[in-house]
């Protein structure tokens, strides 16, 4: 039975994408990666639409004072377990706006980051590589 | 103890969902295929429900717990029970009892009604939304479908059991080869559509407005159920048209009239824009109401 529910999360993580205030580069790799040329249907990765329906979010650019508690929100309806993956310089330290007044620090000072995947922006087969050791910690 | 197995292990619940989530994995691929990719590997469908049924279920503050939990069981066992009597009927034509066509049509419109009840009981505005799109959709398509399934009913002298509508077809031929036979079923082609969600009437969980419509707020074994329905729906669906239309499911052949109308319904769902909802309530109701009435018409004229 355990190994049943292992297989299932391995094989099918659906992703969420959570756009926190990046500068959008890193938003178009991910898209870039979900499209026909990279084919991550594959591995059985999916977009859907709402973080209910996630089993990993991906989570982009510099969080801030206005973008905090949304993320937190998100991370409390995403159904548990569920993996979360930085993508981007940004989310995983706090990059250039290291002295910002309206920059509260990275994402794992809030929340539980899986997988870091550096970058500015990471290309599309890093973000893929970054799933695939994600999956490997489950 | 037999109807018990009937409906829970043979044509029923494991039976139907097991085909369903098979060609849940047929639509997936073909979808790759037509956009140029690879695809997801056979059993993709069942990785997912198994790690959708592994997942926790969560209810939203608010809402009421048992309409939201209660919704996507209505659902299943409706489908199952609708999976148990078609297939049953079409290999035992005998056990078919009076009105039973009627308590088909009935059952298929159980799951578009949970899934009401469900994203009303979830008190998420997008649900809501969702969920009064999928009503006016519901109200649009039930019309034409129900029309066309009356084709197949004046054609047979006004038998309403599938057993007989079967027998009919194996003396005098399918319904399919008339005029009116050929309109019914292009009508209720194009409705399975609107009954499925596929994209020309994906309005109710249109992602890019809705998020994920009707089913937003519903997770782990719920959500699991809803689309166990969806593809126990895309099985059954296509064997109701054979059934009443083609010939009957009973025979080697009816294998490659399901893939054939599975695969139609996959090239309409990746060939089309999604419609607006008045649009798409106009083209039930103006554009398609008309032709089912008119293969009613020859229908009476033994056309």
């Amino acid at each position: 039975m355990k190994d049943i529910r292992l297989w299932g999360l391995k094989k099918s993580p659906w992703v969420f994408h959570v756009a926190a205030a990046s500068c959008n580069n890193c938003d178009i790799e991910i898209l870039a990666a979900l499209t026909p040329r990279f084919d991550v249907e594959r591995f059985g990765i999916l977009l859907v639409g709402s973080p209910r329906h996630a089993d990993a979010l991906l989570v982009t650019g510099v969080i801030n004072r206005k973008t905090l508690p949304r993320v937190i929100k998100v991370y409390e309806q995403t159904p548990k377990p569920c993996l979360v993956i930085g993508v981007g310089a940004c989310s995983c330290s706090t990059h250039m706006f290291e002295d910002s007044y309206n920059v509260v620090g990275p994402y794992d000072k809030y929340i539980p980051v899986d997988v870091y995947i550096p970058g500015c922006p990471p290309k599309p087969e890093a973000i893929i590589l970054g799933m695939v050791k994600a999956l490997q910690k489950l | 103890m037999r109807e018990l197995f009937w409906f829970f292990i043979f044509p029923g619940f494991l039976f139907s969902s097991a085909i369903g989530l098979f060609l849940t994995w047929v639509d997936r691929k073909v979808t790759a295929r037509i956009q140029w990719r690879v695809g997801p590997p056979i059993y993709q469908p069942f990785a997912d429900f198994f790690k959708l049924l592994s997942k926790e279920t969560l209810i939203p503050n608010g809402a009421s717990k048992l309409l939201f939990l209660i919704a996507p069981i209505i659902s299943v066992f409706a489908m199952s029970a609708v999976g148990a009597m078609l297939i049953i009927m079409n290999f035992y034509p005998t056990s078919s009892f009076m009105g039973d066509l009627i308590v088909i049509i009935y059952l298929l419109a159980l799951p578009p009604l949970a899934t009401i009840i469900g994203a009303s009981a979830s008190k998420n505005p997008l649900s809501a939304v969702g969920a009064s799109r999928e009503m006016t959709l519901y109200f649009g398509y039930e019309l034409p479908f129900i029309t066309a399934i009356l084709v197949a009913i004046i054609k047979t002298g006004g038998e309403i059991r599938i057993g007989e509508i079967v027998m009919f077809q194996e003396m005098y031929g399918p319904i399919l080869y008339s005029i009116s036979g050929v309109i019914a079923t292009i009508v209720i082609l194009v409705c399975m559509q609107a009954k499925l969600g596929y994209v020309p009437f994906d309005i109710a969980e249109a992602e890019q407005e809705l998020m994920a419509g009707v089913y937003t707020e519903y997770s782990g074994f719920a959500l699991a159920l809803f689309k166990l329905t969806k593809a126990m729906m895309l099985f059954l669906l296509p064997c109701l048209i054979i059934t009443l239309f083609w010939g009957g499911i009973a025979s080697w052949f009816a294998i490659i009239k399901l893939l054939l109308f599975v695969v139609l319904i996959i090239l309409i769902k990746n060939t089309n824009p999604r419609l607006r909802i008045d649009q798409a309530l106009k083209f039930f109701w103006i554009g398609l109401m008309p032709l089912a009435v008119l293969g009613i018409v020859l229908a009476f004229f033994g056309l």
